[in-house]
């Protein structure tokens, strides 16, 4: 029953939270510290999220259809890094000459930021979705090899070496010890690509979009509208929180060891 | 006599650049025997276990395990190290399971000793518990029944019970022996402890200073249980403790 009455306080102390921000946003604007011309009010942007939900005006797509492209195009960029990204990292971690022979390239590529990638890519691909998808993938990629390198590096030598007695060779070890032993840092690693993606995807929008929430954003910056910017900042915020959430649960279902602690 | 001798140590002889570790061990271990192996801290008693199971090579001489040189990949080795060693992400079972998977065992076997260890253990009731979720004891039981599970040729344990309190060390101590005597593996216990080593062992090596040889050998045969109270047990005791005397 304790517990049960701390989850009850931590709900109303999140609401409370949320509660306190909306209000000192709001009162901020109606006491006229921030212009209303600058800024909407959060009635305001409930009212034009339920509006947008029907009207296309006066950004050319309804919000369901603006999120659609965003998500897609993320969710393409996202899954593109996992896939390559993590089997990468892990190998990384565990085979010497896969590290020496990536490495260095890795070490380039690492620190330019993804949207120094934009002008090559828009070359390179155009300017539709393949080229979009692959700035997100940038972005993406790079915390997913990190974090299962680094996963994999972090295995306690001594259950290698309770292996290695078992006789194991060097693939078993890898794929019975290494692995299950670098999913908490893939997941972290998951959740820093989920968040550098979404970041990403307003640039990737810049590039001639004509949907996507990045190019709502835009249209709303243009068209002087703070309540269309703010409802498209929202829905990305949301819809991260969703999938951060989402991975949480597919984490625990992957890793039940974990969920149980 | 040839027959019944499992594990060879030839003039084993390891070198770290210029330091002498381990210089010229020799000893016999026969099958099915427990051979506790004692000696004062920073001996190298642990490189000297390391070595046994191959983690790192000697610099010279030999191991041979029924006449051959051995190999964790060929031989059916076992370590149960200092450290607790259960994976965490494997239940009870599955951690009881994996060596004997690991060595491709028929399903049927594993599925009989996994059972035969769990019982052994009583551990039925946690067999689809994860490691944490049990006490630190309880982890290292799972680590010994994982090693036992294998029938290994030879099991090397390091120090397992360093970090339990005494009430405890002699409940394991206890199980270890009814371990061993239902899976008659030849097992090798290093430990600092003197009365755990008289309590547990068939025989008993006093390992020098560094570098470390076998400094003498006593053989150790009270009846089981044995009771640490008993004179010749304490006999024994103080026998080995003046051997091995490094203060």
């Amino acid at each position: 029953m304790q517990t049960r009455k701390y989850d009850i306080t931590n709900i109303i102390l999140s609401v409370c939270g949320l509660a306190t921000f909306f209000l000192i946003w709001h009162l901020s604007i109606s006491l006229g510290l921030i212009s209303e011309r600058t800024m909407a009010k959060p009635g305001e942007v409930v009212s034009t999220f339920i509006a947008k939900l029907s009207e296309v005006q006066p950004d050319g797509d309804t919000i369901q259809n603006h999120f659609l492209t965003s998500f897609q195009l993320s969710l393409y960029g996202f899954i593109a890094a996992i896939v390559i990204g993590t089997p990468l990292g892990l190998l990384m971690g565990w085979y010497k000459a896969i590290e020496y022979f990536a490495n260095p390239i890795f070490e380039i590529v690492r620190p330019i930021p993804p949207i120094a990638w934009i002008p090559i890519i828009i070359l390179l691909l155009g300017i539709g979705m393949p080229a979009k998808a692959f700035i997100i993938f940038v972005s993406a990629f790079v915390p997913c090899v990190i974090n299962s390198y680094v996963g994999v590096k972090l295995t306690n030598p001594v259950l290698i070496n309770v292996a290695k007695t078992f006789g194991a060779s060097n693939w078993h070890i890898f794929k019975t010890i290494c692995i299950p032993s670098a999913i908490p840092m893939v997941f972290a690693g998951f959740r820093i690509s989920l968040g550098a993606a979404w970041s990403t995807l307003v640039a990737a929008e810049l590039l001639a979009s004509t949907s996507g929430l990045g190019y709502m954003i835009q249209m709303g910056r243009t068209l002087i509208r703070p309540d269309i910017i703010i409802v498209g900042m929202l829905t990305i915020g949301f819809t991260g929180a969703l999938m951060a959430f989402v991975l949480n649960r597919f984490e625990s279902k992957i890793a039940p060891w974990r969920a149980k602690k | 006599m040839g027959s019944d001798i499992k594990v060879q140590v030839k003039n084993l002889t390891k070198k770290f650049g210029d330091l002498l570790v381990l210089d010229n061990a020799s000893f016999d271990i026969k099958k099915g025997e427990f051979l506790c192996i004692v000696g004062p801290t920073g001996c190298g008693k642990t490189t000297f276990l390391n070595l046994l199971v191959k983690l790192i090579e000697p610099t010279e001489g030999q191991i041979l395990i029924d006449g051959e040189p051995a190999d964790p990949k060929k031989h059916n080795l076992s370590f149960v190290f200092q450290e607790p060693s259960a994976f965490p992400w494997l239940t009870v079972e599955q951690n009881i399971r994996y060596g004997l998977e690991t060595k491709k065992v028929a399903e049927g076997i594993i599925k009989e000793r996994t059972d035969q260890i769990i019982g052994l253990l009583g551990l039925e009731k946690f067999r689809k518990s994860y490691p944490h979720q049990l006490s630190a004891s309880t982890e290292q039981r799972i680590v010994i029944g994982r090693s036992f599970a294998m029938h290994p040729d030879l099991l090397l344990m390091d120090e397992p019970y360093g970090q339990m309190d005494i009430k405890l060390r002699y409940y394991l101590e206890d199980e270890v022996i009814k371990l061993w005597k239902a899976t008659g593996s030849t097992v090798i216990f290093i430990t600092h402890n003197i009365e755990e080593a008289v309590y547990l062992a068939e025989r008993c090596l006093v390992l020098s200073q560094k570098p470390t040889t076998v400094k003498s050998e006593v053989v150790i045969d009270l009846e089981r249980p044995r009771n640490i109270a008993d004179p010749r047990f304490i006999d024994i005791r103080q026998k080995v403790t003046d051997m091995i005397k490094w203060w």
